[in-house]
């Protein structure tokens, strides 16, 4: 674990150039309870370049509950680094007091106590008043969408996502990159991305077939009077880790010999300041930091991660500005002559109770929904529970959709994916339709059910596994661990694949599951053309109106070693 | 190009012509490149190998080598039944000494890109390529 000391040095060492992050400015109001709009925007303009950052939407419109995650392990050579830090750690490293506003924002304790004094966070109207106030300061600020905006709610479902098209172009983004995007189909991405008035990104979406660019690679800008440029990169395991025949004939991965060819090719072209617009996931764009020279800042994306400095790797600055509209980056830098001077950085949160929303945006919200409000807000039952999702290894939201798949599909074993999207719910609170389609909305939703064997179970805990614990990020594919339903096992995450996991105990009785034996596995989102099921909301819904309140006993089935 | 794939191919579709392979094929990876190399000590540099670290598809995993001066580079699937895939042989009056095609890989493992140059040393080049059953990316 790597001291708070160690990671200062590294920032500090690029400080002497750059300059410091604005953290430091809520932590101490704060402290004087005097949170107001005006102090979360307090921004002493700096520099000749804004970049703004959203990234991670998931199609939620309205403000949100969101609890970060508990265990968020790092492997190898990151263990311990940021963003795998969480809860007092956390806290620790970035000098943080418990209970404030941004220990409620940016860690777990006391979630649901802090959630009720702080409120909801996020909401497109409020983003819009922040945006409205740094373009006050920097007419032409940068405005760059990091993706997974087309994806995610109720409203974006029914509207094949034109929800999210008409809000996030009222707010006029420079450029975005994309994933869950694809999972519309590519026919529908491709009409959307016509009638954009700015770029869809992504220098490592290719043809398969011709083996070649599909999508604009970058756009430059000129801005300050320095030519920037801003390289989008999709999420890189788009046809694994989602169904490829949703996108057939597109090819994605890391690509880092395009991403240092692109880089060459925009510093050929005169670029100042070379930005990538990433959804690669932190530890995968800290490694394409290290790889890749004359990148000078990652907007990174995909896994989730808030953190209220930048990390920087060598000269490239990597910004993590959370999900689901909890927070917006503003980063002003001063580029002159072709070269970074310095920075300032702040990681704004958005607090919806602060912040005052922007009326016009707030109108445009409300138009989106007003044909699906009475189905959104009907109440399918309550929650004793907070329910949230985040978490390595489980959450109380997908511990909810197991026991619903067990019950409502009389399956031995359920098996929820990992997905790090999703807000949650305070204990108490009515579960609505909106909810309910909060934690699983998408475009595969079918609920199988099957026969697996012991060894079939296995291998597919060790695969995905794999995707999360491999100690090289670029075989990361930045979900979390397949959620498990009836089923204990234990992990040891420094292993190799292959002997992870171990020790599966079928809960109900008690019994190591025999490799041989077959057991009856339910489970939703598969990748595989053709899987057969109700929907996953209609097998919630039915088990929540089933049991009227319902309460998660705390999941204590996953034993982790190793970390 | 001598394409041992094709060989690999036949051994599939008929027992007879198990008989008529060259020994290389079958036999194991160390031995293959021992007798592309004839034991020499081989160069970490001097070969680039292109493969994806994840493949989208492992029944047509594009691969690409690039390997400058060399005369002859030999693709192995370390990890597939039949571990030779192809070799590549290039003349004096080649542009540039590189080559792709796809492979199919039966599961994760590495590649393996053996150069031969001009001179006669060797250079080696290895990747993992993992074959994953996927979704579950969030």
């Amino acid at each position: 674990m790597i001291s708070r000391r160690d990671f200062l040095q590294a920032t500090v060492a690029a400080s002497a150039i750059y300059g410091a992050s604005g953290v430091g400015n809520w932590s101490k109001l704060a402290a004087q309870q005097a949170l107001t709009q005006d102090d979360l925007l307090q921004f002493d303009t700096f520099g000749n370049i804004t970049l703004v950052h959203v990234t991670d939407i998931h199609g939620q419109l309205k403000p949100v509950y969101f609890r970060e995650p508990e265990i968020n392990l790092g492997v190898g050579a990151v263990n311990g680094l940021p963003p795998h830090v969480t809860g007092a750690d956390f806290l620790k490293m970035f000098n943080i007091a418990p209970g404030t506003p941004e220990a409620y924002a940016l860690t777990y304790p006391d979630f649901a106590a802090l959630a009720k004094s702080y409120g909801r966070m996020g909401g497109l109207d409020r983003v819009a008043t922040i945006l409205n106030a740094i373009r006050a300061d920097r007419p032409d600020a940068l405005l760059l969408d990091g993706g997974d905006t087309w994806h995610g709610s109720y409203t974006c479902l029914k509207t094949g996502a034109q929800d999210m098209v008409n809000v996030m172009n009222a707010l006029k983004p420079d450029a975005m990159t994309s994933h869950w995007e694809f999972t519309l189909g590519v026919d529908r991405v491709n009409e959307i991305v016509e009638g954009l008035d700015f770029p869809f990104l992504g220098a490592n979406i290719f043809d398969a077939e011709w083996d070649e660019p599909a999508y604009e690679p970058y756009k430059m800008f000129e801005r300050g009077g320095a030519k920037v440029a801003v390289i989008g990169q999709a999420f890189p395991y788009l046809p694994i880790a989602n169904p490829k025949y949703m996108f057939p004939g597109l090819s994605f991965g890391v690509r880092e010999e395009r991403m240092n060819e692109v880089v060459q090719e925009v510093r050929d072209a005169g670029a100042e300041l070379v930005v990538v617009l990433s959804h690669n996931g932190f530890d995968v764009d800290r490694k394409m930091a290290a790889q890749v020279p004359g990148i000078d800042v990652i907007l990174t994306g995909h896994t989730h991660d808030a953190l209220p400095e930048p990390v920087m790797v060598g000269g490239t600055m990597l910004i993590a500005s959370g999900s689901n509209g909890k927070f917006v980056t503003r980063l002003d830098l001063d580029v002159q002559n072709g070269q970074l001077m310095g920075f300032r950085h702040k990681l704004i949160p958005v607090f919806s109770d602060v912040i005052a929303p922007d009326k016009q945006v707030a109108a445009l919200i409300d138009e989106q929904r007003a044909p699906y409000e009475a189905e959104l807000s009907e109440v399918l039952g309550h929650t004793d529970s907070l329910l949230y999702r985040r978490g390595n290894f489980n959450g109380t939201w997908d511990d909810l959709i197991c026991n619903a798949l067990i019950d409502e599909r009389e399956a031995d074993i359920a098996m929820s994916p990992g997905f790090r999207w999703g807000p949650s719910l305070l204990p108490g609170d009515a579960i609505t339709r909106e909810d309910l389609f909060n934690a699983t909305s998408m475009s595969y939703p079918a609920a199988y059910r099957s026969e697996m064997t012991g060894e079939t179970i296995h291998v597919i805990l060790e695969d995905v596994a794999d995707n999360l614990f491999n100690p090289d990020p670029y075989y990361q594919q930045g979900g979390d661990m397949v959620r498990v339903g009836g089923m204990g096992y234990h992990i040891d995450v420094s292993k190799p694949q292959g002997s992870r996991i171990t020790n599966m105990t079928l809960l109900k009785t008690g019994e190591a599951i025999d490799r041989a034996k077959s057991y009856v596995v339910s489970g939703w989102a598969s990748v595989n053309e053709g899987t057969e099921g109700p929907a996953i909301w209609d097998v919630v819904e039915s088990y929540v109106k089933r049991m009227g309140t319902v309460s998660i006993d705390p999941n204590k089935s996953v034993k982790v070693t190793g970390a | 190009m001598e394409l041992t794939r094709r060989g690999a191919i036949a051994l599939g579709a008929g027992v007879a012509a198990t008989l008529a392979l060259p020994i290389r094929a079958v036999a194991s990876v160390d031995d293959a490149i021992a007798a592309f190399t004839g034991g020499a000590d081989m160069a970490d540099a001097g070969i680039t190998l292109t493969s994806p670290e994840i493949a989208e598809n492992g029944n047509t995993v594009p691969v690409s080598v690039d390997a400058p001066g060399a005369v002859s580079v030999m693709l192995l699937a370390s990890g597939n039944p039949t571990p030779a895939v192809c070799t590549f042989n290039f003349g004096p009056l080649a542009a540039s000494q590189s080559a792709s095609t796809r492979i199919r890989l039966a599961g994760t493992q590495d590649v393996v890109a053996i150069a031969k140059m001009a001179d006669g040393s060797f250079a080696r080049a290895s990747n993992t390529v993992k074959v994953t059953i996927g979704g579950c990316g969030g």
